[in-house]
C-alpha cells in the first residue's frame, strides 16, 4: 500500500517543465451590500506539468477564492477578471456547458470537508461511476471496474465490496480518499486541492499527504494545495506561494524559500510557529494585530498595518515584484 | 513532588450508555470514553493533553470539572474529595476552576456586551462587590489580557477571534479561578493571532500562578506551552512524561507515530526525517479492540497485546508509558 510505507521518500525527481495552467492578473471581486470588495488582488503564477505548487495564506487571504475562480465555482455575487490559460486555451469566462468539459477530466478539485462534498444520499459507487459515464463515455459495467481499480489506487481496502457503502459509512481519513479517487478518475492534468488535510487527525493526515505525492508522481498529476499549515507546505510542495490581503507576497521553490524566507510576513510567521523538532523558550513572535477579514483596497502593500519594518512610502506606493526568475519578493524593504 | 497536588485524578472513567436495540434486547453497551485515567497536575503547572479526535481529551476536561458526571474514580481537588460534593458545596468550590473552550465566537452570547459576559461569573456567587466595583474589575481584566477597556459596552461580533478569545479568558478569570482548563483555545486561530494567545496564557500562568489543563491536538504548540505531556488514545493514558523527556524520547510507539507524522516547516527535513506510517483509521470506541486499544494500528503488536492491557510502567523520573514492549 502506498500510503503505508515506512521507508524514506526521496526527494522528488526531474519533472518535465511544460506550463500548464498560466494565471495573468487574476482578480476575484465580490458585491457586497458595502460595495464592491476585492478577495484576489492581481495574483499571477505558472503551474508547470507534474508541480506541486503550494499556496498559503491565513484566513482572509483569498486562498480559497483563487481556486474556486479558477473552477468556475465563484459564489453567484462573485466575478473574476483577468486572464487564466489552460494549455493555451483562455478558461476564465467560460460558458458553464464548455467548462464543464474541462472539470473532472482537464481538472478538478478536492475539498476540505469530504462528509459535505459528497452526496450522503448516493452509494460512492453512483458517485464515482457517474464522473466516468458522463465524461468517458463509459458503459456502468467497465465504469464501475474502472472505479474499483481508483479506490483500490487510493489504498482503500477490499474496495470491490466497499464501493457499494455510503459516505457516512467511511471515517473521515477514508472519505477522503474517496474524494481524491473521485477527482482523479478522470486523470486530470490538474488537481485542486482546498485544506485537504485540515480536517482530519495528524496521523491521518501523513497518510492522505504520501497519498497525493505518489497518485502525482505516477499520473503525473499538476497539482494546487491551498493550505494554512507551512508543514503540509514543506512536506509536499515544490514551490510556494505566500499570500496575504489577496496578494501575492513572496513566492519561490519550498526549499530555498523555507530556508531563506525574504518577506516580512514569511518569516513572522515561520518564527511565530512553535516547532516540533526543537525547544522554544520564552515568548513567541508575534505579529502584531490580525489578518484583514476582507482584502482591503490599500494603495500600498496590504500588509504594512502589522509589519515591523514599515516606512512611509509602503502605505501609500505598491511595492513592484522583484523576479529573479525562480523567486519574487513584494516588498520595498526587502531586496532578493 | 513534595507538596500536595492542585489535582489528582486516580481511575476516572466516563462512561456512555448506548441506546439498547430492543426493549429487552440484550445487555446494555457503553461506550468507554474515558477509562481508567489517573494523573496529577501541581500548582503552576501546565499538563498538556494530546491524542487524535475520539481519544477523550475533551471528556476528560468535563469530567475534571464535572461537566459530564464520571461513572468511577475519584477526583482530589486540594486534598479534598472533589467527586463527593454536591448541591451548594459543589458550586462554591467550583469557581476556583475555569474553562476556556475552542471555538471563540460561538462560546460568547451575541446579545450580550463584553462587560456583562466578562462580569457574568461574579453574579453566581454572593458577593459584595456593586456594579461600580465589577465594572472597574472588568476594565482591569481587560487590560490584563490585552483589550482596551474603552470597549466593554461593545458585543462580540464586533471583535475578532483572537480578540474573542481574549474574553473568554478574561471571563474565566474573573473568579480568580487557580485552575484553567483549556480545550483546544488556540486551533480556531490563524497562525499569527495563535502565538498571541499562547504568550498570553503564559504570560498569565506567570502573573496569577495558575495550573493549565491545556488540551491540543497540536504537537508543536504543546512543547511549547507544556510542563508535562499525557497522551490519550481511545479513553486510555498511553504515556506521561515531562515535556523535554517526550519530545526527545517518546516511549510509546503511539506517541513516536504521533510526532512522526506531523510535518514540519522545513522541506529538507520533511525530505529525509526517518518517518513512521501508522495504517489505518481510529477504531470505534463502541468496539474497541481487546487489550491494548492501540494494537490494531501498531507495528510492534504480539499476542500479548491482543490478550493484556498494558499496566503504566515508570521508566525513570516519572516517564510512564503503557506497552508491552518497551525495554526498560
Amino acid at each position: 500500500m502506498a500510503s503505508t510505507k515506512l521507508a524514506e521518500r526521496p526527494a522528488a525527481g526531474v519533472r518535465p517543465s511544460g506550463t500548464i495552467l498560466e494565471i495573468k492578473d487574476l482578480t476575484v471581486e465580490f458585491r457586497t451590500d458595502s460595495g464592491k470588495v476585492a478577495a484576489v488582488n492581481g495574483v499571477s503564477f505558472d503551474l508547470k506539468a507534474g508541480e506541486i505548487v503550494g499556496i498559503v495564506g491565513e484566513s482572509g487571504s483569498g486562498k480559497s477564492q483563487i481556486l474556486m475562480s479558477l473552477m468556475g465555482l465563484l459564489a453567484k455575487n462573485g466575478s473574476a477578471s483577468g486572464s487564466v490559460k489552460l494549455r493555451g486555451q483562455e478558461i476564465l469566462g467560460m460558458k458553464d456547458d464548455e467548462l464543464d468539459k474541462l472539470r473532472g477530466a482537464s481538472m478538478s478539485m478536492i475539498f476540505q470537508d469530504p462528509m459535505t462534498s459528497l452526496n450522503p444520499f448516493l452509494r460512492v459507487s453512483t458517485q464515482l461511476t457517474e464522473v466516468l459515464v458522463k465524461h468517458r463515455g463509459m458503459g456502468k459495467g467497465e465504469a464501475m471496474k474502472r472505479s474499483i481499480e481508483m479506490l483500490d489506487a487510493v489504498s482503500i481496502p477490499d474496495a470491490a465490496k466497499r464501493i457499494r457503502l455510503y459516505p457516512h459509512e467511511f471515517s473521515g481519513g477514508m472519505r477522503q480518499r474517496v474524494m481524491i479517487s473521485m477527482a482523479l478518475l478522470c486523470q486530470p492534468s490538474i488537481l485542486f486541492a482546498d485544506e485537504p488535510t485540515t480536517a482530519l487527525d495528524v496521523t491521518v493526515q501523513a497518510q492522505i499527504l504520501d497519498l497525493m505525492k505518489d497518485l502525482a508522481a505516477d499520473l503525473g498529476t499538476s497539482v494546487v494545495l491551498v493550505t494554512h499549515d507551512l508543514g503540509v507546505v514543506a512536506s509536499l510542495c515544490d514551490r510556494v506561494i505566500v499570500l496575504y490581503g489577496g496578494r501575492i507576497m513572496e513566492s519561490g521553490p519550498a526549499e530555498t524559500l523555507f530556508a531563506d524566507p525574504k518577506h516580512p510576513y514569511t518569516r513572522g510567521l515561520l518564527a511565530s510557529t512553535p516547532r516540533l523538532d526543537e525547544q522554544t523558550h520564552g515568548e513567541l513572535h508575534t505579529i502584531p494585530g490580525q489578518p484583514p477579514a476582507v482584502a482591503t483596497a490599500a494603495l500600498g502593500c496590504p500588509f504594512e498595518p502589522r509589519c515591523e519594518f514599515r516606512e512611509a512610502r509602503c502605505k501609500t506606493v505598491r511595492p513592484i515584484i522583484q523576479d529573479n526568475g525562480e523567486r519574487t519578493v513584494a516588498c520595498h524593504v526587502v531586496s532578493l | 513532588m513534595t507538596t500536595e497536588p492542585l489535582l489528582k485524578i486516580e481511575d476516572l472513567k466516563v462512561h456512555f450508555p448506548m441506546k439498547r436495540r430492543s426493549l429487552f434486547g440484550g445487555e446494555r453497551r457503553w461506550v468507554k470514553a474515558l477509562d481508567g485515567v489517573s494523573f496529577e497536575l501541581a500548582a503552576g503547572e501546565t499538563l498538556g493533553i494530546v491524542g487524535e479526535s475520539g481519544c477523550g481529551k475533551s471528556t476528560l476536561c468535563r469530567a475534571v470539572l464535572r461537566l459530564v458526571e464520571p461513572t468511577g474514580g475519584r477526583t482530589v481537588w486540594l486534598g479534598k474529595d472533589f467527586s463527593e460534593l454536591s448541591g451548594e458545596d459543589l458550586r462554591l468550590e467550583r469557581r476556583n476552576m475555569q474553562i476556556i473552550f475552542q471555538d471563540p465566537l460561538a462560546s460568547l452570547d451575541p446579545r450580550m456586551t463584553v462587560r456583562q459576559i466578562i462580569e457574568r461569573p461574579l453574579l453566581n456567587f454572593p458577593n459584595k462587590e456593586n456594579a461600580e466595583e465589577r465594572r472597574r474589575q472588568v476594565g482591569d481584566l481587560m487590560e490584563l489580557v490585552g483589550l482596551n477597556k474603552a470597549w466593554m459596552d461593545r458585543y462580540p461580533h464586533e471583535f475578532s477571534g483572537g480578540q474573542c478569545q481574549r474574553i473568554g479568558i478574561a471571563r474565566a478569570l474573573i473568579l480568580k479561578p487557580k485552575l484553567l482548563v483549556c480545550d483546544e483555545p488556540v486551533s480556531a486561530l490563524d497562525v499569527s493571532v495563535q502565538a498571541q494567545i499562547i504568550n498570553l496564557l503564559m504570560k498569565l500562568q506567570k502573573q496569577l500562578g495558575l495550573s493549565y489543563l491545556f488540551i491540543s491536538h497540536n504537537l508543536s504548540v504543546v512543547r511549547h506551552i507544556s510542563h508535562r505531556v499525557m497522551v490519550l488514545y481511545l479513553g486510555k493514558v498511553m504515556e506521561i512524561a515531562e515535556r523535554d523527556d517526550f519530545y526527545r524520547r517518546p516511549l510509546h510507539p503511539y506517541s513516536q507515530a504521533l510526532i512522526s507524522a506531523v510535518p514540519l516547516p522545513d522541506p529538507k527535513l520533511e525530505r529525509t526525517k526517518p518517518r513512521m506510517r501508522l495504517q489505518g483509521d481510529l477504531p470505534s470506541p463502541l468496539n474497541p479492540p481487546s487489550g491494548c486499544p492501540f494494537r490494531t494500528r501498531c507495528p510492534r503488536a504480539t499476542e500479548i497485546c491482543a490478550a493484556e492491557m498494558p499496566l503504566l510502567r515508570d521508566f525513570g523520573s516519572g516517564h510512564v508509558a503503557a506497552c508491552h514492549h518497551i525495554e526498560m
